[in-house]
């Protein structure tokens, strides 16, 4: 089975990349861009077939890895 | 006083660290990130700047899970004495040892420069030898120096008296100004700024020097 983690700083916290992104796009004449934020997104390919499994093994991998909850947040897409 | 210096790969001040501790008077094992467990009657554990697995995922957070690191925590969990600098400081707060995090510095560039970092506690083994509200001048080299946490946390460091240093000009955006933060029992330091590189006058000024000699002399009396 495929998990998706997708990973995106917290809202508050500055996202100075997400912020130079928005300044260069604004810069090309993309007007109207009012706030980009930048993330990660992180696929896995797994052995174990059973959904709910694969769904708490990939939250457990967020909670000690994958994010860094002080300052991140991140959501499982199973595939 | 007995010393370990842990090595990642990717690490680049380990070395540094050495050298500074070693003259202070401390005896220094360097340890590899892939041993399971610190050398004997180690008092104190230092991790040094760097780029730990090249800061890959987050900085400091593939170290943190290295088998060394579980001895680490287990030491300071003892109430060992830990010292984080730079790569090392995002390491012990991707292990949980501190509390925030290092974020990209708002100026989206790399600093490399001596900066004035006001002392804001000597109530610690690390900073004994300084006066509280006294300046110094130790160089700063990272990206991602940019100390972030929560309000509460934040109001409990400074209610703690557990902010070590401050920047006399924030270079990079961290809250507060915070350049260094100890844990709750005070033995655990991490700092971005390097007092290891401004050591001996060869490296063009000494402030560093007295963290390593109060490190050395107070545990050994310990």
């Amino acid at each position: 089975m495929k998990a998706r983690v997708h990973i995106m700083l917290k809202n508050g916290v500055l996202d100075p990349q997400g912020e130079a992104v928005r300044h260069a796009l604004d810069q090309l004449g993309f007007g109207g861009v009012e706030g980009v934020r930048q993330g990660k997104v992180i696929d896995l390919e797994l052995s174990e077939t059973d959904a709910a499994k694969v769904q708490d093994e990939v939250t457990k991998m967020c909670e000690k890895l994958l994010a860094n909850t002080v300052i991140e947040s991140y959501s499982v897409e199973l595939r | 006083m007995h010393a370990a210096v842990i090595v990642f790969p990717g690490s680049n001040c380990d070395r540094d660290l050495q050298v500074a501790l070693e003259r202070a008077g401390a005896k220094v094992s360097m340890v590899w990130h892939k041993d399971t467990e610190l050398p004997t009657g180690v008092d104190f554990v230092g991790i040094p700047g760097g780029f730990s697995f090249g800061d890959y995922l987050r900085c400091g957070a593939i170290a943190a899970n290295s088998p060394i690191c579980r001895s680490v925590v287990a030491h300071a969990d003892r109430g060992g004495y830990v010292l984080g600098i730079c790569n090392g400081f995002q390491v012990l707060t991707e292990t949980g040892l501190l509390p925030g995090v290092l974020l990209r510095n708002a100026g989206l560039k790399y600093i490399c420069k001596a900066i004035g970092l006001k002392v804001e506690t000597s109530n610690s083994v690390f900073t004994a030898r300084y006066n509280a509200g006294g300046e110094i001048t130790v160089p700063i080299a990272h990206h991602d120096g940019n100390y972030h946490v929560d309000a509460d946390t934040l109001a409990a460091l400074k209610a703690e008296d557990r902010v070590a240093f401050t920047y006399v000009d924030n270079p990079n955006g961290s809250m507060d100004d915070i350049a260094g933060v100890l844990s709750q029992n005070r033995r655990v330091l991490g700092l971005m700024p390097h007092p290891e590189r401004m050591a001996e006058p060869a490296h063009g000024g000494t402030d560093g020097a007295a963290m390593f000699d109060s490190l050395v002399q107070n545990l050994v009396h310990a």
